[in-house]
């Protein structure tokens, strides 16, 4: 047990868990974009089985893993489409809705397998780069620049995400719609227009948190091949108190517990495999019983908007 | 920018007419004003000032009639549009983003000069020379949620400022101020109108139409009844043409003897929803046969205080004895029936219980004691001659004991409230801001109520924003302001100067 944390395990953890954050900040920053204008999407993770999937069949039937990708986001934005018209149009109760979506893209991301690819192959995805230089560096180097272009492409999102929320014209929408949709109507901007903006972009980011499992982290679709991951998003966004950088450290520190747990069972570590397994989920609702301020929370989270009494 | 100044030198709404469901809000209604111009709009709750007001900033359309600016017939299909078109409205409940800057208020909607990518260092100076120029004082970086009322108010003033607004729709604009932070306002009016800016005042109160407007509307049922110029009218001449007949401005109010402590607080301390103090070492005494009023401005600790005395929330410290007995831990029903009385803020989310019918909403403080109930089974002969009674014996107007209550005007709901709660014959009553939102007649009704309990020797707790309510029926007054009470005024003692310098936190000086 001693040797089983020598430096070189510690880096592996660190690089796992580097990686293994990359779905989860696809989808997550992506969500935090819908609830911060006061949509709780709890379809992220059927969103991302069909992301993973369209981006797994592109690359598949020998597509560039590019075009896998562009096939994620657009299948992700054509569901955030549909969830924009049952929950901001049809002003459904979201939480339902959202566990429709999730059912719906769980059930026919598993029957277009079955029916289009048969029993599951892997596929040649993104490949690892190495970015020249920084990857030289000790420890460093190894743990965060030894990784595929969707890992390092999740991290850019969160200085974009932050630009994108508080210094931009959008953003600002984005901000006044969820915390009070009247007040922004009052002065000319389109509540539901933006709500349908950042339903379609978060929608399209879980896609891509899709691509980033099925041709970047595995390079092979599987059934319900997320596990959860979708809804562990959705939690991120409160752990993080709807903020990017709250969210970049909520990611890192459920992808570094799951990459703990599996670094344990390779080595054979005396722990019972299905309590490390648990650890990540254990570790979601401690977070949320404890860390989250419902103060933070956008006033009008959930809350469909009509005008007028 | 789109903000250089704009000049409207007449509005006018000419025959609007505007139908919901079942209501006519307008009927045929012509109104006009200037540019350099405070012209009041009068009228009670529903007579459809705000209605009107709404049609004008774009966010409903009439069904029949037509707008002119400057003589012009317009369309105005949205705010933006009313916007665009130099039109500004200042809304009775202030439309901010309490989580977002001032600066970013403003910004929001608005067009950057750098594109997509926000311009607020700009948004600031702008903001700064606004406040210059109106002395309307306010720190552009500051997050809305750390403002007092008055300084919103000033940011939705700026705000529409900011939007070149020539014409400026003011939606009962003092509601929430205190006398003098009123009287701040009615400066920064006076010096906009100078400026040539028309000015729109939506108000209910008489006093302060009379004080600002140069030219007075008198909205009733929808319909205008006149509009007449501020020279020469009394109070008491709009008061008629708003109700339709004479109505009591000052009521007859005989000093009674007052007999024994019925409820009193003890250094009562508590906590709000967000956990910070929102009563802190509150002490009140109130006497039999004795109305105590609560004044102040709205959030300074009032809903709190009716609360605890209710058992509706935890004390963080002190005592409340209700007929001397200390009553700090009995739940809400105990108290109730040692002879408390409450008739909550919030009367269709606390008072009533929208979806059960008249009769039910009767009976909800008997529900378990007989007549009205015989053990595990409720009487339903009971409920409703009880019902009947009730809803005769207090002029309830409703279709029957067995409507919806939720279908009920506000004015209904508050009398049906009443009734159930004083026909307890309470030895004290707590009744929160009683009038709000209700027409003049159930104000009067609601008044003469609280008057017959007081002679019939309640101990009564009046929570009110309203001043002139206070000074009509208590007998002292208290002044709460950030949860304090500032000081405890016999009514004779007490002016609405006096009153207003304590609801703003200023103590006396002896």
């Amino acid at each position: 047990m001693d040797n089983l944390l020598n430096t070189a395990t510690l880096i592996g953890i660190a690089h796992s868990g580097v990686r293994l954050a990359t779905p989860y900040l696809y989808a997550a920053i992506g969500e935090m974009f819908g609830q911060r204008s006061g949509v709780l999407n709890l379809g992220v993770e059927g969103v991302m089985l069909m992301g993973a999937f369209a981006a797994y069949y592109g690359v598949f039937l020998g597509a560039d893993p590019w075009l896998g990708v562009l096939a994620a986001l657009l299948i992700g934005a054509l569901m955030g489409l549909l969830m924009a018209v049952i929950s901001v149009t049809m002003q459904a109760e979201q939480g339902i809705s959202g566990i429709g979506l999730s059912l719906f893209g769980l059930g026919l991301s598993s029957l277009l397998l079955k029916v289009l690819v048969g029993s599951p192959i892997s596929i040649q995805g993104f490949p690892v780069w190495q970015i020249p230089g920084l990857s030289q560096i000790p420890i460093v180097g190894p743990i965060f620049f030894d990784h595929d272009v969707l890992v390092y492409i999740a991290y850019l999102l969160v200085p974009i995400s932050l630009f994108v929320l508080y210094r931009t014209t959008f953003g600002l929408k984005v901000r006044a719609v969820g915390q009070n949709p009247e007040a922004a109507d009052s002065l000319g901007v389109r509540v539901n227009a933006v709500r349908y903006a950042t339903v379609i972009l978060g929608s399209a980011l879980a896609g891509m948190a899709g691509a980033s499992l099925s041709v970047g982290l595995l390079n092979i679709f599987q059934e319900n091949m997320t596990n959860g991951l979708g809804f562990i998003a959705v939690a991120l966004v409160y752990f993080g108190g709807w903020r990017p950088i709250g969210v970049l450290l909520g990611a890192l520190l459920f992808s570094t517990v799951s990459a703990f747990q599996l670094w344990m069972q390779v080595l054979g570590a005396p722990i019972p495999p299905d309590l490390a397994v648990m650890l990540p989920y254990i570790l979601t609702i401690v977070a949320l019983a404890v860390g989250v301020k419902q103060i933070r929370q956008p006033a009008a989270l959930t809350k469909p908007y009509e005008r007028g009494e | 920018m789109s903000n250089e100044r704009r000049k409207i030198n007449s509005l006018e709404m000419i025959k609007i007419t505007k139908r919901f469901p079942g209501v006519l809000a307008n009927d045929q209604v012509t109104f006009d004003v200037k540019g350099g111009e405070i012209h009041a709009l009068l009228g009670e709750n529903g007579a459809g000032k705000s209605t009107l007001m709404r049609q004008l900033y774009g966010l409903y359309h009439p069904d029949a009639g037509e707008i002119r600016i400057d003589g012009q017939a317009v369309t105005i299909q949205s705010p933006t549009d009313a916007i665009a078109r130099g039109i500004g409205m200042i809304h009775q409940h202030f439309m901010l983003v309490d989580e977002l800057t001032v600066a970013e208020n403003v910004a929001l909607g608005m067009p950057s000069s750098r594109g997509p990518v926000l311009d607020l260092d700009r948004v600031e100076a702008r903001i700064q020379a606004l406040s210059q120029a109106y002395g309307l004082h306010v720190n552009p970086k500051a997050p809305v949620w750390t403002l007092a009322v008055g300084e919103r108010q000033r940011v939705e003033i700026i705000k529409a400022l900011y939007r070149g607004a020539a014409l400026l729709i003011l939606d009962e604009p003092t509601a929430v101020l205190t006398p003098q932070e009123a009287d701040d306002l009615f400066v920064t009016l006076k010096q906009m109108k100078e400026d040539g800016h028309a000015l729109i005042f939506i108000s209910h109160k008489l006093r302060e139409v009379v004080a600002i407007s140069d030219r007075i509307s008198v909205l009733r049922g929808g319909r205008l009844v006149d509009t007449v110029p501020n020279q020469g009218v009394t109070r008491a001449m709009l008061a008629r043409m708003m109700v339709g007949r004479d109505v009591l401005l000052e009521r007859a109010h005989k000093a009674l003897e007052t007999g024994v402590v019925r409820l009193a607080l003890r250094g009562v301390s508590a906590l709000n929803v967000t956990g910070q103090a929102a009563l802190r070492n509150v002490t009140l005494e109130v006497h039999a046969g004795e109305i105590l009023g609560v004044a102040g401005v709205s959030g300074n600790g009032q809903r709190e205080l009716a609360e605890v005395i209710a058992g509706l929330r935890p004390l963080a410290g002190g005592s409340v004895e209700l007929d001397g007995r200390n009553v700090s831990a009995w739940p809400p029903g105990k108290r109730t029936d040692a002879g408390l009385a409450y008739i909550p803020e919030e009367r269709m989310h606390d008072g009533i219980v929208q979806e059960f019918s008249v009769a039910q909403n009767l009976v909800l403080q008997d529900y378990d004691h007989p007549p009205i109930s015989r053990g595990l089974f409720l009487n339903f002969n009971a409920i409703a001659a009880r019902g009947r009674e009730l809803v005769s014996a207090f002029n309830i107007r409703t279709p029957s004991i067995d409507t919806p209550t939720r279908s009920l005007s506000g004015g209904n709901i508050q009398k049906l409230i009443l009734a159930r709660e004083l026909s307890r014959n309470p030895k004290v009553l707590v009744a929160a801001q009683p009038t709000r939102g209700v027409d003049i007649g159930a104000t009067e009704y609601i008044h003469q109520r609280l008057l017959e309990q007081r002679a019939q020797g309640a101990a009564t707790l009046l929570i009110s924003e309203d001043l002139d309510e206070i000074l009509a029926l208590a007998d002292r007054i208290a002044v709460i302001y950030e949860g304090r009470i500032m000081d405890i005024v016999p009514r004779k003692q007490a002016t609405a100067e006096r009153l207003g310098l304590l609801m703003a936190g200023v103590a006396e000086k002896e």
